[in-house]
């Protein structure tokens, strides 16, 4: 079963990204190591950490596309669960910190010392142990979003209706870490950190192995979202993006489907904040800001929905050209970002890949093209109703 | 076929890009020196931090004018944090290592400092955070210039309790919720209980970034100032919330002869966006004043505002510790007859600059520096008419003596201590510090 | 120290004694001379003037210490006369006459501190107690009630003697009251009568003024003062309440303006304006703008430029409404999450923009007078301001009604909302409406900018504060039901304030929006669901 499952994955798209990725896994921590600073093709430690920081967003917007791209859902909380996975690093690596804290206590981190709290929240305990950190990385997003879709998805939360709660989610949980009283740090967030594993987080072979692992965990989403794309499972979510009742109709659990990839989805955004907030030094509330997640669906959509490679793409592209304009232009990121925003939706609803295969694939052959719009779905476009369907597969004319 | 090959050579060009991107900029010239400019331009942040930007901008061009340091003409380089904190973590790497700033002048916000700190630490550079905090904080690389709790807060609950501001006995403490107003809270919490203020008259009450609807809670002030007692509301509510809530206070009628405000986030700058009338008399805690007479301060307004092409500019009292900190560093460069941040670091202390209020700052130990304190009161022209000032300079206090924690802790970064967290009751250097 | 002591016992004496004898000492001070004196003098000797003046009992230093506790009285540097200047009327502070300084004046004001104002509105209180002027009278009281001196025991009589006005004599009459309660050798028969005649004068402060004398007061007065407290507490218990619910209306109507616009622009369109918080933003620059220009140019109107903003206000942002209708959101008709990302990167550029022209710091409005202070209704505080916005939002509300509901207009974009190809079918211009609708959302959000003025701040930040919680009022309320935003916001806001004293300001914004999730599970098309084919997916 799973060997089959992997079969169908590994086709030939895959195994080049995977390929890619485990490459760079290994090509960027040999350039940063063996060629020494200077020489012609040496990487510096400061732009290994940058890079590992654009893969753990790519690896977010790969999760935010497995929702939206593949199964319709258009999450405006995604940062939510990045961050969730954020915190639970940053937690573990506050405990590392142990006696090394400026007040010196073996327990309690810095913040909660000049706040007065005498003992550790409960919440805080078994984070001093790397694999249980681990474990929440990944159960604390999966567990909100299974709990979340539940519901949702059962009550037929749909469209804009759904974005809408994900954003008013994401905005909760801001408000939430926003207060002191919470136990993680305030508006501060956890910082300075020391140890991961017995490692010390600022030192250049762990920044390398931090960047390796970072573009595994990447390759390794690419695989599982290609495995769960090409199958049955992956065909009813494109179905239920596609024209939802009607998939209903024919007798699939809609809700499960999609509990499913939203569910997985989180998952992996947990993961990338996790390997993220490492490389950064810092996990704070602005993490979950509704904006952030907006951010998050532009790279999605610059690099090309419901694809794998779309928006690995989108998410380096654009956070390159964040750190160039911030440091260069600093008055016109905000502008040239806008300006993205409507580019892309005006004009390449199908993102930068969807561009490529306009110009080098229009010689190739018929049958990769999607099918044309169903009638029922042609009446809905008419109607101007239906939120997020298909747009992603067809061109589809204005109005 | 074609298709997958074109994917990964955009893959792979798209990565090549970002790594020589960024590399650019290291190959500018290398007889100027550099000074890293790290403020929000953009975001929530940037209300407050732009003017900053340009004060730094200023500062440079005059010692410029003056014939830069140790003959070398200054080159600001100034980059935008955009209100997002990891991006200034990665911006200031990018501003030391890129760009190879020999200092940098720049944030505003207590998590941008805790975000940068380690890179800074790091890269052993320097950085002059020019900003009142919280304290509870020294590090070898970091210049605090701006006012620790007892440069501010204290002092203006001193003022406050004193016979000429009013004999007040009932506190109310309302901040925004982070980390500056809670640990400003608790030492003041700790300091009114320690003068003999029963906890009953004391009402702590947070609330969250921006908040604008202040109807339940000015109501609850006016209800509590009820009591009989003279109260007064001691305010660490944060930018964007002070508008609606002295707004609020007006309109209910709460006049500060009877119950006045004292804000330590509230100054010029705040409240040229603001209608002060109905505010006049309510009080401002700072180290500097625009309306401070003295002749070093009136030049001081003038260049400025003949540098900013405005003369209805107001200047503030971060520009003010920006100017001190950036004077203090000149003045270390220039003796130690080197930008090397260790070299900087051991002749910068004990330095003394003039302050634009008429006294010294000199760098302590500690990293923090001297400074009058000022009670102001609003004014109906948006400015403070001085009604308070400490008689002596007072050393900034980088642990707090009204934490039990931090009691027994103090920072001295000269020799033997050379330590950020001296424990006096253990003799020994705790946690971080080399 | 002595100086305080001083005055306190000049001021008393200067009280005690009955007019005649006031008069009498007229000659001892040379007023004129201390008027000018009050120029040069540092805040300590400011205070020993205003002493020695409020003395003299002489009504002739009443405006000059009106003057100078509002901050009105100036310096002349190079004549070194003290003169009142208000507005642009310079006069002599004693005899009321215009003053010509010539064009050399150098003004300075002659700066107070809090200590100094209310010694002076202690000082005003004694002198205008037997002014002709009822208003005045009553302020006079209220001075003496939050400063009781039994010294102003024989002043207050003869005052309540000669008093005509029911309502300054109660309060008057409280004045004294509290002057016997808190006086030490009152009787206890006294003090016990005193008590009820401050619950009937002394309005909202009875309590305030009951509590502080409870702990002086004999064993034998306590029992009166204890019962009269729980009494006013209870009272104020339901106050609190109906209080609360006035606050959640007001934050409710604010809500109301902020998400209307919003209801129209996505419930008829089905488009997620991202960028409806920058045209509430752009309102309230506008408003800013043309405060700008009428005072500059015409400062007589000053009062009533909000009003004079609210249709620039519309038609400006109305006109940028139409205008990204027709340049963007044409294009994505059918693809509301699209509309999501274009609008929410026009709302980027646009704060930027905005950011770039006035800079990133607050802009100034300034309120009205009619819509400064509050006024208390029956034990309720309602802010003027506040209360215009309700009354506003009302307005608003009713007028959008009548637009759908009456105009051809209205006939023509519920048939859209409705069904769109029949609509289009049956000759409506759809694209015509479409803009329309656009513009008269975004010309709303323009009206909820000049309201939000007078409450937050005008930075480039304003709008975004405020659209979260206008698609969570929408969402919440129902898409395409009017009614729906209306009931929402209300509900919204008024559940807020309630939550807010036991939960506090944060965690009770959270466990609304907690609140608002666990709804849609239960109503996933909000509150007042519209029905019909349309809403089948």
């Amino acid at each position: 079963m799973l060997t089959q499952a992997l079969f169908r994955a590994l086709d030939k798209k895959a195994v080049w990204v995977i390929g890619i990725f485990l490459a760079v896994a290994v090509l960027v921590p040999m350039a940063n190591l063996l060629i020494p600073p200077g020489q012609f093709g040496h990487v510096p430690t400061y732009l290994v950490s940058l890079l590992g920081k654009y893969l753990s967003y790519a690896i977010l917007a790969l999760a935010l596309d497995l929702v939206w791209g593949y199964c319709g859902i258009l999450s405006l909380g995604h940062s939510a669960f990045f961050a969730l996975g954020g915190y639970a690093m940053g937690m573990y690596l506050m405990r590392q910190i142990g006696t090394r804290g400026v007040y010196g206590n073996p327990t309690l981190p810095d913040f909660m010392v000049f706040l007065n709290w005498k003992e550790l929240p409960w919440y805080w305990m078994g984070f001093d142990n790397f694999w249980f950190a681990m474990a929440m990385v990944v159960l604390v997003p999966g567990l909100l979003a299974f709990i979340f879709g539940f519901f949702a998805f059962r009550s037929r939360v749909t469209g804009v209706y759904l974005s809408i709660i994900t954003q008013a989610m994401t905005f909760a949980l801001l408000l939430a870490f926003f207060r002191n009283d919470m136990g993680f740090g305030g508006n501060n967030g956890l910082t300075d950190f020391k140890d991961i594993l017995g490692a010390p987080v600022q030192a250049q072979s762990t920044r390398v192995i931090l960047f390796a692992a970072t573009a595994i965990a990447l390759a390794l989403s690419v695989l599982v979202c290609s495995m769960i794309v090409n199958s049955k499972l992956g065909k009813v979510m494109v179905a239920v993006r596609d024209a939802e009742s009607r998939t209903r109709f024919i007798g699939y659990r809609v809700e499960y489907v999609k509990l499913f990839a939203f569910t997985v989805s989180a998952i992996m955004a947990g993961i990338a904040g996790a390997l993220y907030v490492p490389q950064v030094g810092i996990i704070n509330p602005g993490e979950f800001e509704p904006g952030n997640s907006i951010e998050v669906v532009i790279w999605t959509a610059v690099g090309g929905r419901g694809t794998l490679i779309g928006p690995i793409i989108g998410a380096i592209v654009v956070n390159l050209g964040k750190s160039w304009f911030t440091s260069a232009l600093p008055e016109f990121w905000l502008f040239a970002l806008g300006a993205l925003f409507i580019f892309v939706t005006l004009f390449l609803p199908k993102g930068i890949v969807g561009l490529w295969k306009q110009i080098f694939g229009a010689r190739r052959k018929k049958a990769e093209e999607p099918a044309a719009p169903t009638p029922a779905q042609s009446a809905d476009i008419e109607r101007g109703e239906d939120p997020s369907t298909f747009d992603s597969v067809q061109p589809r004319p204005a109005e | 076929m074609n298709f997958t090959r074109a994917k990964s050579a955009l893959l792979a060009a798209a990565l090549a890009g970002s790594i020589s991107l960024p590399m650019v900029p290291a190959m500018a010239q290398e007889d100027t020196i550099k000074v890293g400019i790290l403020h929000s331009l953009s975001g929530t942040m940037a209300i407050s931090e732009t003017t900053l930007k340009d004060t730094m901008l200023f500062l440079i061009e005059q010692q410029n004018a003056k014939g830069g340091v140790l003959g070398k003409q200054l080159e600001p380089v100034v980059v935008d944090i955009a209100s997002d904190w990891p991006l200034a973590a990665e911006l200031a790497r990018q501003l030391i290592e890129v760009d190879g700033v020999d200092v940098v002048f720049g944030c505003w916000t207590s998590v941008c400092r805790k975000s940068v700190l380690p890179v800074f630490e790091e890269l052993n550079s320097l950085l002059f955070y020019p900003v009142q905090y919280e304290g509870e904080e020294s590090q070898r690389n970091v210049f605090y210039t701006g006012a620790s709790p007892n440069q501010q807060a204290i002092p203006a609950v001193d003022y406050l309790m004193s016979e000429d501001g009013g004999s007040v006995e009932r506190w109310v403490l309302a901040g925004t919720d982070y980390v500056y107003p809670q640990t400003t809270n608790k030492i003041l919490e700790q300091y009114l209980l320690d003068k003999g203020v029963a906890p009953e008259d004391i009402m702590i009450n947070y609330t969250p970034f921006g908040h604008s609807d202040w109807q339940t809670i000015v109501s609850d002030i006016k209800t509590f100032g009820s009591a009989g007692k003279k109260t007064a509301v001691v305010s660490t509510i944060n930018g964007d919330a002070n508008v609606p809530f002295y707004r609020e206070l007006g309109n209910q009628g709460i006049k500060a002869e009877d119950i006045p405000v004292v804000a330590f986030s509230v100054g010029e700058e705040e409240l040229s966006g603001f209608d002060t009338t109905p505010l006049v008399g309510h009080l401002a805690a700072w180290n500097y004043f625009m309306s401070v007479d003295t002749p070093e301060n009136e030049a001081f307004i003038a260049d400025w505002q003949k540098f900013i092409g405005s003369d209805t500019r107001v200047t503030n009292d971060p520009m003010e510790a920006h100017m001190i900190g950036f004077n203090l560093w000149v003045a270390a460069v220039e003796k130690a007859g080197s930008t090397e941040a260790d070299a900087v670091i051991d002749n910068i202390v004990g330095l003394e600059t003039p302050n634009l209020t008429g006294g010294i700052a000199k760098m302590l130990p500690n990293h923090h520096i001297t400074k009058p304190v000022l009670i102001g009161e609003i004014q109906d022209d948006g400015q403070f008419f001085v009604v308070w000032e400490t008689e002596d300079l007072v050393p900034g206090d980088a642990w707090s003596d009204y934490l039990p924690e931090s009691k027994m802790l103090e920072a001295d970064w000269t020799a033997p201590i050379n330590c950020g967290n001296y424990n006096t009751e253990t003799k020994t250097c705790g946690g971080s510090a080399q | 120290m002595l100086t305080q002591i001083l005055r306190l016992a000049l001021l008393t004496l200067s009280l005690l004694l009955p007019t005649q004898m006031v008069r009498a000492q007229d000659a001892a001070v040379d007023i004129p001379a201390q008027v000018t004196a009050l120029g040069e003098a540092s805040l300590r000797e400011l205070g020993a003037i205003v002493t020695t003046l409020a003395s003299t009992g002489d009504p002739s230093v009443v405006p000059v210490l009106t003057a100078l506790g509002e901050g009105n009285l100036y310096l002349d540097e190079t004549s070194g006369a003290v003169v009142i200047q208000r507005g642009s009327s310079i006069t002599d502070p004693l005899t009321g006459e215009a003053v010509d300084l010539g064009a050399d004046a150098d003004l300075s004001r002659i700066r107070v501190n809090n200590g100094l104002r209310r010694d002076i509105s202690a000082a005003l209180s004694g002198m205008t107690l037997m002014s002709d002027n009822p208003g005045t009278r009553l302020s006079a009281a209220q001075g003496f009630l939050a400063k009781p001196d039994a010294a102003n025991l024989p002043l207050l009589d003869e005052a309540i003697a000669a008093e005509t006005e029911a309502n300054v004599r109660s309060a008057m009459q409280a004045a004294r009251a509290v002057t016997i309660l808190t006086s030490e050798d009152a009787s206890v028969e006294d003090k016990n009568a005193a008590v009820p005649q401050i619950v009937s004068g002394a309005g909202r402060n009875a309590i305030t003024i009951l509590t502080g004398a409870l702990a002086n007061a004999p064993d034998e007065v306590k029992p009166t003062i204890q019962s009269a407290i729980s009494g006013l507490e209870q009272g104020r218990a339901v106050w609190g309440a109906l209080q609360n619910v006035w606050f959640g209306v007001s934050l409710g109507s604010v809500l109301l303006l902020a998400a209307i616009g919003l209801a129209i622009t996505f419930g008829v369109m089905g488009v997620i304006n991202m960028a409806h918080g920058e045209m509430v933003m752009l309102g309230a620059y506008t408003t800013f703008l043309v405060q700008l220009v009428i005072r500059q140019n015409f400062p007589g109107l000053l009062d009533y430029s909000l009003l004079i903003a609210l249709p620039v206000a519309f038609l400006v942002t109305g006109a940028i409404g139409v205008g990204i209708e027709r340049g963007i959101i044409r294009w994505l008709y059918g693809r509301p999450l699209e509309t999501l990302l274009a609008t929410w990167g026009l709302s980027l550029i646009l704060q930027q923009t905005v950011r770039s022209i006035f800079g990133p710091t607050n802009q100034m409005v300034i309120a009205p007078t009619w819509m400064s202070g509050s006024t208390d209704f029956f034990g309720l505080a309602i802010t003027y301001n506040r209360f215009w916005i309700v009354i506003f939002a009302l307005i608003v509300f009713f007028m959008l009604l009548l637009i759908l509901n009456r105009t051809p207009l209205g006939l023509q974009m519920r048939a859209v909302t409705q069904n769109r190809r029949m609509a289009s079918a049956m000759g409506i211009r759809t694209p015509f409406v479409d803009a329309m609708t656009f513009g008269l959302g975004s010309g709303i959000a323009g009206l909820a900018g000049v309201a939000l003025t007078q409450i937050d701040n005008i930075s480039p930040n304003l709008g975004q504060n405020y659209i979260i919680d206008s698609f969570m009022v929408v969402v919440f309320g129902g898409v395409g039901n009017l009614w729906g935003t209306f009931v929402g916001a209300l509900t919204l806001g008024v559940a807020n304030k309630f939550l807010e004293p036991y939960a506090g300001a944060v965690l009770g914004k959270i466990l609304i929006l907690v609140l608002i999730i666990l709804f849609i599970q239960r109503r996933p098309r909000g509150l007042f669901a519209l029905k019909g084919r349309a809403i089948e997916q």
